[in-house]
């Protein structure tokens, strides 16, 4: 459990003159499930986004599967997985156009890319769909596609930036258990959420407002720590402290 | 080398599965080089002429014989008073006057004799200007005339006119290879550059960006598809100008296609750049739309550059189509090989790698 994936050190994002992500630090483990929660603008997907290689820091320090955010983001690109907060699979491709797209990007050769997507279809029971037009898919199906994708070249650590958000409550509840799937195979997951029921799935919980990071632990420990009955109730005593507006 | 092929696979399903783009690229080139021979022509013809003969000899009534029998000219008036002539003018119902001086068929003969004056209308620049042209032509024309009869000693002419190249001055075969190009500038300018920016608009390039596919990579695989696109459009131009115009080209088919093949890297790859640049179809469309005017204005497609002013001409040496407008028309109505061109084939190599490589650098994956 001490394999630390990711590790951040006072990491900031700076806007002019809005600091979105405000100094924050923390470590994740091999094979956690790690929610980060927080308000809408509270900083998430920003901090996310630096995590993943998409943005810069504008100080502080940060790696992903041993490397550095600042200079090394296309070989973290390597090892990690990225569920953006909007659908971004093509829409004009079939299911399986983007599987084989993905898993060639990813540098996965044809018996590799066949075997891969064959194994992921059938566990999420889309064999039959494979040849449809991803944009004429339910959101929840296009939600579990996207997770398949972003898992297809098996990462180090998956971002799942709201991946359920929309998804009716079935659909959840099966999202879920591919992501505790995926954990169990080695998998690090990194989640952000706005179902405090969802926080309690996780290994462990952030919980972020006005850019920083207010609370870090197990769901359980928090709830003794703010003395509450549920996440929610967590989550609120928290957020009344934010300053920044929705 | 998969993961190019993987997004080069990509680009062509998403081209082919689009139910507008396939039905463009075949129907535009074909619209263009049918309807646009017929209306861009700059041909003058029935520009009407006042003759002002000062002189009433033989000559001057020859001289006003041969504007009347001209097929592009009209001898409207026909007076002895400039003043007349210029009211004419004045009115629009002349666009030429012709004054032949006093004395002109005496002085003729022994020595050099005043001036014929022309006067144009240049309201309409192009009509006072070619018209004066076939007029001096004319002219030049019957004293040649004059003075091979006149000369005990078989003189040659005075002046011989001869169209190389173009022998009928037909300006459609200027206009054809210029419309080739104003395809490819708005085929290969505008597609690959609204496919960029339409995967920011609807958030996929994201995903992209957080795999780790280079940025050449990416780059390629935007700009490969629009050039083959490009070289068929050219395919079916060359087709269409052939049967429709009767114009083949007098050089190498070659030559044609290695330079498209150079072009349309050059404008798609200063496509893609503009696309890196900008974040709305709109924003796209206008910065396109700014330096599209200048590349069809200023490269030569239209007017010759040489005769725009000299800081214009300075400036041209910038412009990509430029080179490609000399290396099409010289090939196509000259036959001029590749190795007389060879300073545009190496300024369109230059410009190709210079633009892609911005492509490429500019191309942010990371904020």
């Amino acid at each position: 459990m001490n394999d630390i994936v990711i590790s951040v050190r006072e990491l900031s994002k700076r806007f002019g003159n809005f600091t979105a992500v405000d100094r924050i630090s923390f470590d994740v483990y091999r094979g956690e499930i790690f929610g980060f929660m927080g308000a809408n603008g509270a900083g998430k997907t920003t901090a996310m986004r630096m995590l993943c290689g998409l943005s810069y820091p504008t100080s502080g320090k940060g790696s992903v599967a041993g490397y550095d955010i600042m200079h090394e983001g296309e070989q973290i690109k390597r090892h990690i997985g990225y569920m953006s907060q909007r659908f971004s699979l093509y829409n004009d491709l079939t299911v399986w156009e983007n599987m084989r797209l993905f898993a060639g990007i990813y540098g996965l050769n044809k018996s590799q890319t066949e075997q891969r997507a064959t194994e992921l279809l059938e566990r999420l029971n889309f064999s039959s769909e494979c040849n449809t037009l991803v944009g004429s898919l339910p959101l929840g199906w296009k939600q579990k596609l996207s997770f398949a994708i972003a898992t297809i070249h098996r990462p180090e650590v998956v971002f799942l930036d709201e991946p359920t958000g929309g998804v009716d409550p079935i659909t959840r509840r099966q999202f879920w258990e591919m992501i505790y799937e995926a954990a169990e195979s080695g998998t690090t997951i990194f989640v952000t959420t706005h179902y405090m029921d969802e926080a309690e799935y996780c290994t462990r919980v952030s919980i972020m407002v006005d850019g920083k990071v207010q609370a870090l632990d197990t769901p359980t420990r928090l709830k003794q720590q703010f003395a509450a009955e549920s996440m929610d109730e967590v989550f609120r005593i928290l957020a009344r402290g934010a300053q920044r507006g929705e | 080398m998969r993961t190019f092929i993987v997004l080069l696979q990509k680009e062509f399903l998403q081209i082919r599965r689009n139910s507008f783009l396939p039905r463009l690229i075949i129907a535009f080139p074909i619209l263009i080089m049918l309807i646009m021979p017929l209306i861009m022509t700059m041909d003058v013809r029935n520009v009407n002429v006042a003759v002002v003969d000062l002189d009433r000899s033989t000559t001057s009534q020859r001289i006003a014989s041969h504007i009347e029998a001209s097929e592009y000219l009209r001898l409207t008036h026909s007076t002895t008073e400039y003043p007349l002539a210029m009211d004419a003018l004045e009115q629009g119902l002349v666009d030429v006057i012709v004054q032949i001086p006093d004395h002109f068929e005496r002085d003729l003969m022994v020595s050099t004799p005043e001036r014929i004056s022309i006067t144009a209308n240049a309201v309409n620049a192009t009509k006072g200007g070619i018209g004066m042209q076939y007029i001096v032509q004319t002219i030049a024309r019957t004293l040649a005339e004059l003075r091979g009869e006149k000369s005990p000693t078989k003189l040659s002419e005075l002046v011989t006119i001869e169209n190389r190249y173009n022998p009928t001055l037909n300006y459609r075969h200027y206009m054809i290879p210029a419309l080739m190009i104003i395809l490819f500038i708005l085929i290969c300018g505008f597609l690959p550059a609204l496919s960029i920016v339409g995967e920011k608009e609807c958030g996929s390039i994201e995903q992209i960006n957080v795999t780790p596919v280079s940025r050449l990579t990416f780059t390629l695989s935007k700009l490969v598809p629009y050039w083959i696109i490009g070289l068929f459009v050219l395919t079916i131009a060359m087709l269409v100008a052939r049967l429709a115009y009767g114009l083949s080209p007098v050089g190498s088919v070659g030559a044609i296609y290695l330079g498209a093949a150079l072009f349309i890297l050059t404008i798609s790859g200063f496509s893609l750049t503009i696309a890196n640049f900008s974040e709305t179809m709109q924003q796209t469309m206008f910065v396109m739309f700014f330096f599209i005017m200048i590349f069809m204005l200023m490269s030569g497609l239209l007017t010759p550059v040489d005769s725009m002013p000299e800081w214009a001409q300075k400036f041209t040496t910038i412009l990509p189509p430029r080179y490609y407008i000399e290396i099409l028309r010289s090939v196509y109505l000259k036959g001029t090989t590749i190795a007389e061109l060879w300073p545009n084939f190496v300024a369109l190599g230059i410009f190709a790698l210079c633009f892609n490589t911005l492509a490429a650098l500019t191309y942010k994956k990371q904020a």
